[in-house]
């Protein structure tokens, strides 16, 4: 439960309880009245919530167990999905899932990370923390999108490349840095949604695009607020300040130059209307696909390039 | 509270403090302990005198080190917007930026120049750890890409020396947009057929180890250098392991196969030079 929502949920189960003496006690007009009278107020609630939430809030948001993932909009968006597995180096890393399949008719590649949705898929995905393997996936896939000329899609969803021993052992940096390389070296059009946590450099390794996209309560941050207030305050009890000040926001990035798109999750959050939020993204994705399919690959990759050179200036 | 913590105890102290030498006179080798006079670590390039631990050193030396004959010529970077974001923590950025223009005399962490080394013409982008930890923002990124630009321009080599802690935070995701800055201004230098090659020296983290420091033709490191991703305390806090021993040294990324050699700093110019020399025959410019 998010703590900024209880007031609106204590008025939920009101309306839940008030529903079933409704039920108990036909056309019972009292009961009827204030039924819609608390459903009323709850919408107003909900709305005036969702449309003033705080840095904060939305970080809590975006980290929402509830909130649709990678496989969620695979399931909602692509068809024929066929996921590829493994680095050819050294294993297969379930916390960045990678594949083709057909979106809309048209065959591309698809590449994100998963959190998972219950405990053993949350552990087998690594709670969405791709090592370098996951990295050199994703490095594989844009050169077979090269290829095969097919567009690129990326749903970016981590807290970040995962902090272990083997992952610096095998390289994180390298297989970061490599995969900027090949988001900048791929000669179709790529487009990254965040839809979730963009979660620093495991985020931007697969999010070098010609198109960024955010999901309205979405985040994407050089370090989690957290992190940030234990350096820079000292304490991670600043973490709200931190957030604040991280300008992490959809709609601080957008104002920045950084994305080029927000993409309205329905009032309540894409946790209440997962379909809902997947069908938004659906037509982003399309509306940014159209514009971009056809061009030749020196504009779209120059054009990758410039989107980014040209950012702060 | 009574006269003798309150005057007894100072007392003492100051006749203790008065026997401390003063701090800018002796260095301790963070390594082996010993405490190395001033200037004779100096003359030695910043590596102990006794263990030969390479202390952390200064862009300009570090320049003059790696350049033949210590000779070279500045390139000014472009300007940037100073604090874009106005971002406060417990300090404002702006007064952290201006304490450390002070205290450097140079406007950012990133300093260009060019020059040859042996004999090849090549274009450098140090890092100046003391400006921020190195840390990498805007100007960063923008000192990058005019080095590349430059050093396609002069169809010279190009050689990054990270010294540098990350991302800069206090520039949040303009800080973090400088990862794909770099990897273009790196891409540029490649596309154009010359060679790059990353200086890797301590620390090379986060942001820039995960950008353009691991994408060289060959890389280069300093001994006993730190080169990672993530930060030990990360880790640690993330896995509960303890950690092994000379974890993410250069001497460990070498034999994980991260880096072609370690190389000692006062074999940095001969080294590289001949590198390019064979990367690069026939470039050489005449000696003078």
């Amino acid at each position: 439960m998010l703590n900024f929502e209880k007031p609106l949920l204590e008025l939920e189960s009101k309306i839940t309880e008030l529903q079933r003496m409704s039920n108990d006690n036909d056309n019972d007009s009292n009961i009827d009245d204030a039924l819609k009278n608390l459903r009323d107020k709850a919408d107003r609630m909900l709305e005036k919530t969702y449309t003033s939430l705080t840095a904060q809030q939305k970080v809590m948001v975006a980290r929402h167990p509830a909130r649709p993932h990678f496989s969620n909009y695979i399931k909602g968006l692509i068809t024929d999905f066929t996921p590829l597995a493994g680095d050819r180096f050294f294993s297969e890393d379930p916390a960045l899932i990678a594949g083709i399949g057909r979106f809309k008719d048209q065959p591309c590649v698809i590449i994100g990370q998963e959190k998972g949705h219950d405990t053993a898929s949350r552990i087998h995905h690594n709670f969405g923390m791709p090592r370098p393997e996951g990295y050199r996936k994703a490095q594989r896939l844009m050169d077979i999108a090269s290829r095969f000329n097919l567009p690129v899609i990326t749903l970016v969803d981590t807290a970040g490349a995962y902090p272990g021993i083997g992952a610096e052992e095998r390289g994180q940096s390298e297989a970061i840095a490599k995969s900027i390389e090949s988001c900048l070296r791929c000669t179709t059009p790529i487009i990254s949604v965040i839809i979730g946590e963009g979660g620093s450099g495991g985020a931007v390794a697969i999010a070098t695009a010609n198109r960024v996209l955010m999901l309205e309560h979405s985040i994407y941050s050089v370090i989690s607020p957290e992190g940030c207030a234990s350096i820079l305050w000292r304490s991670s009890d600043y973490a709200k300040e931190a957030a604040e000040a991280l300008k992490l926001t959809a709609q601080d990035l957008k104002e920045l130059n950084i994305i080029d798109e927000i993409i309205p999750e329905p009032i309540g959050g894409a946790h209440r209307f997962p379909q809902k939020t997947i069908e938004s993204v659906g037509i982003a994705i399309e509306k940014s696909l159209e514009q971009l399919v056809g061009q030749d690959s020196e504009t779209i990759r120059t054009n990758r390039e410039n989107r980014f050179i040209n950012i702060g200036s | 509270m009574n006269w003798l913590t309150n005057l007894v105890r100072p007392k003492i102290r100051a006749l203790v403090d008065k026997q401390d030498v003063p701090d800018n006179l002796w260095t301790k080798c963070p390594k082996c302990d010993s405490m190395l006079f001033h200037r004779d670590i100096a003359n030695n390039d910043n590596i102990c005198t006794s263990c030969d631990y390479h202390m952390k050193i200064d862009v300009i030396t570090r320049l003059k080190i790696l350049f033949d004959n210590g000779e070279y010529t500045r390139i000014e970077c472009p300007t940037v917007k100073d604090d874009p974001l106005k971002f406060k923590d417990l300090k404002k950025y702006k007064d952290r930026l201006k304490d450390a223009q002070q205290k450097t005399g140079e406007k950012d962490a990133l300093m260009v120049a060019k020059g040859t080394i042996g004999g090849i013409p090549t274009i450098i982008a140090a890092f100046d750890f003391r400006f921020m930890g190195g840390s990498m923002g805007a100007a960063v990124g923008d000192g990058l890409l005019t080095a590349a630009n430059l050093a396609v321009e002069e169809n010279a080599a190009f050689i990054t020396v990270p010294a540098s802690g990350g991302a800069r935070m206090q520039e949040s995701m303009i800080s973090l947009m400088q990862m794909p800055r770099s990897v273009i201004a790196v891409e540029k230098v490649k596309q154009a057929g010359l060679p790059y090659i990353v200086l890797l020296t301590d620390p090379t983290t986060g942001g820039v180890s995960a950008s353009f420091a691991m994408l060289g033709d060959i890389h280069i490191a300093e001994p006993a250098a730190q080169i990672c991703f993530a930060g030990r305390r990360v880790i640690q806090e993330t896995i509960r392991e303890e950690l092994p021993e000379g974890f993410q040294t250069a001497e460990y990324l070498l034999e994980h196969g991260m880096v072609d050699m370690i190389v000692h700093r006062k074999d940095l110019n001969s080294e590289i030079g001949k590198v390019l020399g064979l990367l690069r025959p026939n470039k050489a410019q005449p000696s003078k």
